[in-house]
C-alpha cells in the first residue's frame, strides 16, 4: 500500500476530500483505510503528471476553498452539504472554459479514486470474473 | 552512452509494429539483425487481473488520461508488449471501400487492402461469437435496433477461446483476444527478432536512435527490460516507426529528419466518443460475455456517426455521466442494470486538429470538435436514446442535455432537449480511441508525409506503418487496417533489402 503522506494532495487534502464528498455523497461513509486508498490511487495518478498540471491542481482546490468565503462567509470545507452543491455546480456550467475544464479535471479524480477502489466496485454491484459465463452458470 | 547495431529497427509493438516484425523475420535467417523498441512493459499473462485502474495504469500511455491540450477529450493509446492490441475488443472490420476510395492515395487499391485484411483475420482467427455468447446488453442493443427498422450488424472478432470476462479493454486474463502480443509477436522472436520493452525512442538522429531504458519500479507490473535501464544509441539501417498516432509524429516531429516535411502532425482524426448509459428495470448481463458484439454504422455517410455496443467499467463509466451528487450516485448504483451504447462521430481531417510538441517534445494533441462532430455526436444520441428505449429501458441519460435524465414517457424530449452546442468542453465526456493520421499518405511532401509504401518523402531508409498514415478517418476500428497497411510497407521492405541494408 502506498502512504497517502507523499499524495501531491497533500498540502490540499481537507478541501479534496471535500470535494470528494460532495461529487460522491458516498464518501462521507469511508473509513480512514479507504480514504488512504482513495487518495493513493489519485496520487498515483497525479505522480506521473506533469509539475505545472499538480500545481495548477492545487491552486484550484485553494480557489474553491476560499471563493465561498465572498458569498458564504465560510471557506468551502465550512460550508453545508446544500451549500456546497451549488457552489460545485456553479463551477461546472461555469461561462468560463477553464473553470468547467478544471472542475471537469477534479470531478474526475474523485470519480477515479472513489470508484477506482475494488471495494466501491463491488458495493455499486459490479462483480466481474475472469471466468466470464463459468463463472455465472 | 550504450550503443547497439540493428540492421532494422521497429519502433513500437503494436497493430503495425507487431506486424512488421513478423512480416520482416524471415530477413533473420539471412542474418539480418531485427529489433522493436516497445516504451511499455511486457506483462506476465497471471499479472492481467480485470482491476480497472491497476490495469490502465500498467497498459496504457498516461494510465488512460491522455488529454488533448484543450483539456476536452481523453485518449485512449495501449502502452506494452503488443501495444494498443492488448487492450481493444478485438473487432475486426475491413475498411470501407468508400473510404480507400475517398483517401485516394495514389498506387493503394480498396482490393489490395482488402486481401491483405483477409490474410490477418485468417491468421488472428476472426470469426463470429456463437449466439450463446452474446450477453442482455448487447441482445437489447439489437433488440431495440429491430423494433427501430436499423440494422445492427455483428462485429467479427478476434478471439480464440473467448471466456467472456468481459475484461478486454484491460487486457484479457484468459490469454483468448488474438493480438500481436498473442500471435506476431511471439512468432517473430521465435523466429530471431528481439524486442526489447521500456524503451521509449526520444528521437531520430540520421540513422541512429537515441533511447531510454527504463528500470521495473516495486510496484509496476512487467518483466524488467532487456537491457539494463540507461540511455542509448541505436544504429539501424532501416527505422520503421509504429508508435501510433501520437507517438510517430511526436517522434518525428522532435528528431532530426532529413527532409522538409510541412504536413507532419496534420490530419489528425480519432472518431470522438461518446459512452451513454440508459437503466432498466431489472439487472442485465452486461459485465460478462464479450463487450462489443454489435454495431449500426447505416448512418454513417448521412449523419456521420456509428454506434456500437459496449461496457465500460466503475471509473470510466461515473466520469462520463454528466453531474455529481446524489443523481450521479444513483445511477452508479443501478450498476447491474445499465445498457450502454457508444456513439462515434466520425470525423474529418481539420487544419486545426494535429499533433505538435512541447518544449520538452511531448506529444501535444491540438483537437477542437467542428460544428460537423458536434452534429454528429448529437445525432448519434438520439438515435441511441431511442434505441434504448426501444429495448425497454427505464430511462435514458443523456450527458450533453440540459436535464440528462430523461424518462422514457418523456422520449419526445430528445428532439428539443439535445443542442449540439452543449458539447463544450469541460461538460461533456468526450474520449477517443481510434488514433489516426499525422503523416498521411500522399504523392508529394506537400500534400502528405509518407508515400503510399509508408517510406518518408526524401528519406529513403525511413518508414512510417501505422494509424498515423490514415489520410483522413476510417469511420471503423482500425486495427486491421493497420495491419494491413504494414503488411504491405514490409513487403516493400523485403522488397528493397538488398539496397537498403547493403
Amino acid at each position: 500500500m502506498m502512504k497517502p503522506s507523499r499524495s501531491p494532495l497533500e498540502s490540499v487534502r481537507h478541501t479534496f476530500r471535500a470535494v470528494v464528498c460532495t461529487v460522491v455523497p458516498d464518501a462521507r461513509e469511508l473509513e480512514p483505510q479507504a480514504w488512504a486508498e482513495l487518495e493513493a490511487v489519485v496520487a498515483r495518478t497525479l505522480r506521473d503528471r506533469p509539475r505545472p498540471l499538480q500545481r495548477r491542481l492545487r491552486l484550484f482546490l485553494r480557489t474553491i476553498e476560499s471563493l465561498p468565503r465572498l458569498r458564504y462567509g465560510r471557506p468551502f470545507s465550512a460550508l453545508g452539504a446544500q451549500e456546497r452543491e451549488r457552489f460545485l455546480a456553479g463551477l461546472q456550467e461555469h461561462r468560463s472554459r477553464l473553470i468547467r475544464v478544471g472542475f471537469w479535471g477534479l470531478r474526475t479524480l474523485a470519480y477515479l479514486g472513489y470508484y477506482g477502489r475494488p471495494a466501491a466496485a463491488r458495493s455499486i454491484g459490479y462483480r466481474p470474473d475472469p471466468r466470464g459465463w463459468e463463472a455465472i452458470r | 552512452m550504450t550503443e547497439h547495431d540493428y540492421d532494422i529497427a521497429i519502433i513500437g509493438s503494436g497493430a503495425g509494429g507487431g506486424t512488421m516484425a513478423q512480416e520482416l523475420a524471415p530477413l533473420c535467417k539471412e542474418g539480418v539483425r531485427i529489433v522493436v523498441l516497445e516504451k511499455g512493459p511486457r506483462l506476465r499473462d497471471d499479472e492481467f487481473s480485470g482491476r480497472e485502474i491497476e490495469m490502465a495504469q500498467a497498459l496504457y500511455e498516461e494510465g488512460g488520461g491522455f488529454l488533448t491540450a484543450d483539456g476536452s477529450m481523453t485518449l485512449a493509446m495501449g502502452c506494452g508488449y503488443g501495444g494498443s492490441t492488448i487492450v481493444y475488443t478485438g473487432t475486426s472490420l475491413i475498411a470501407p471501400r468508400r473510404v480507400i476510395e475517398r483517401w485516394n492515395v495514389p498506387g493503394l487499391d480498396y482490393r489490395e487492402i482488402e486481401r491483405r485484411s483477409r490474410k490477418f483475420m485468417e491468421e488472428n482467427n476472426v470469426h463470429y461469437l456463437d449466439d450463446e455468447l452474446i450477453n442482455e446488453n448487447n441482445r437489447l442493443f439489437v433488440q431495440g435496433c429491430a423494433r427501430l427498422g436499423y440494422r445492427a450488424q455483428q462485429f467479427p472478432v478476434n478471439v480464440n477461446g473467448c471466456q467472456g470476462s468481459s475484461l478486454c479493454n484491460l487486457g484479457c486474463p484468459n490469454r483468448a483476444k488474438q493480438g500481436t502480443d498473442r500471435v506476431q509477436l511471439p512468432r517473430a522472436e521465435s523466429a530471431g527478432v528481439e524486442v526489447v520493452t521500456r524503451c521509449e525512442v526520444l528521437r531520430v538522429e540520421g540513422r541512429r536512435l537515441v533511447a531510454r531504458v527504463s528500470g521495473k519500479t516495486a510496484d509496476a507490473k512487467g518483466e524488467p527490460s532487456a537491457w539494463e535501464p540507461g540511455d542509448y544509441r541505436i544504429r539501424a539501417k532501416v527505422v520503421v516507426c509504429c508508435a501510433g498516432a501520437v507517438n510517430t509524429p511526436a517522434l518525428l516531429l522532435r528528431s532530426r529528419v532529413p527532409a522538409r516535411l510541412p504536413r507532419l502532425g496534420h490530419g489528425f482524426t480519432c472518431h470522438p466518443a461518446l459512452i451513454l448509459v440508459a437503466e432498466h428495470e431489472r439487472p442485465i448481463t452486461n459485465f460478462v460475455g464479450h463487450p462489443k458484439s454489435y454495431y449500426l454504422d447505416q448512418f454513417v455517410e448521412s449523419d456521420g456517426f456509428v454506434l456500437e455496443t459496449c461496457m465500460y467499467f466503475p471509473f470510466t463509466t461515473s466520469k462520463s455521466l454528466s453531474g455529481f451528487g446524489e443523481p450521479h450516485a444513483a445511477l452508479m448504483r443501478a450498476f447491474p442494470r445499465l445498457q450502454m451504447i457508444l456513439v462515434l462521430a466520425c470525423d474529418r481531417i481539420d487544419p486545426r486538429n494535429r499533433v505538435t510538441i512541447d518544449r520538452r517534445g511531448r506529444p501535444v494533441v491540438r483537437y477542437r470538435f467542428t460544428p460537423e462532430v458536434k452534429r454528429a455526436l448529437a445525432a448519434g444520441t438520439r438515435a441511441s436514446a431511442r434505441i434504448f428505449f426501444a429495448a425497454g429501458a427505464r430511462r435514458v441519460h443523456i450527458p450533453a442535455a440540459a436535464n440528462p435524465t430523461i424518462e422514457a414517457n418523456a422520449s419526445d424530449r430528445l428532439d428539443t432537449d439535445l443542442d449540439p452546442d452543449l458539447f463544450r468542453p469541460g461538460s461533456v465526456t468526450v474520449s477517443a480511441a481510434h488514433l489516426q493520421g499525422g503523416c498521411g499518405m500522399g504523392l508529394t511532401a506537400q500534400d502528405s508525409v509518407t508515400d503510399s509504401y509508408g517510406r518518408v518523402h526524401g528519406v529513403p531508409w525511413l518508414f512510417v506503418a501505422d494509424a498515423s498514415l490514415f489520410p483522413d478517418a476510417l469511420e471503423i476500428n482500425p486495427y486491421l487496417t493497420i495491419m494491413a497497411l504494414a503488411d504491405r510497407v514490409a513487403q516493400r521492405i523485403r522488397q528493397e533489402a538488398r539496397e537498403l541494408l547493403s
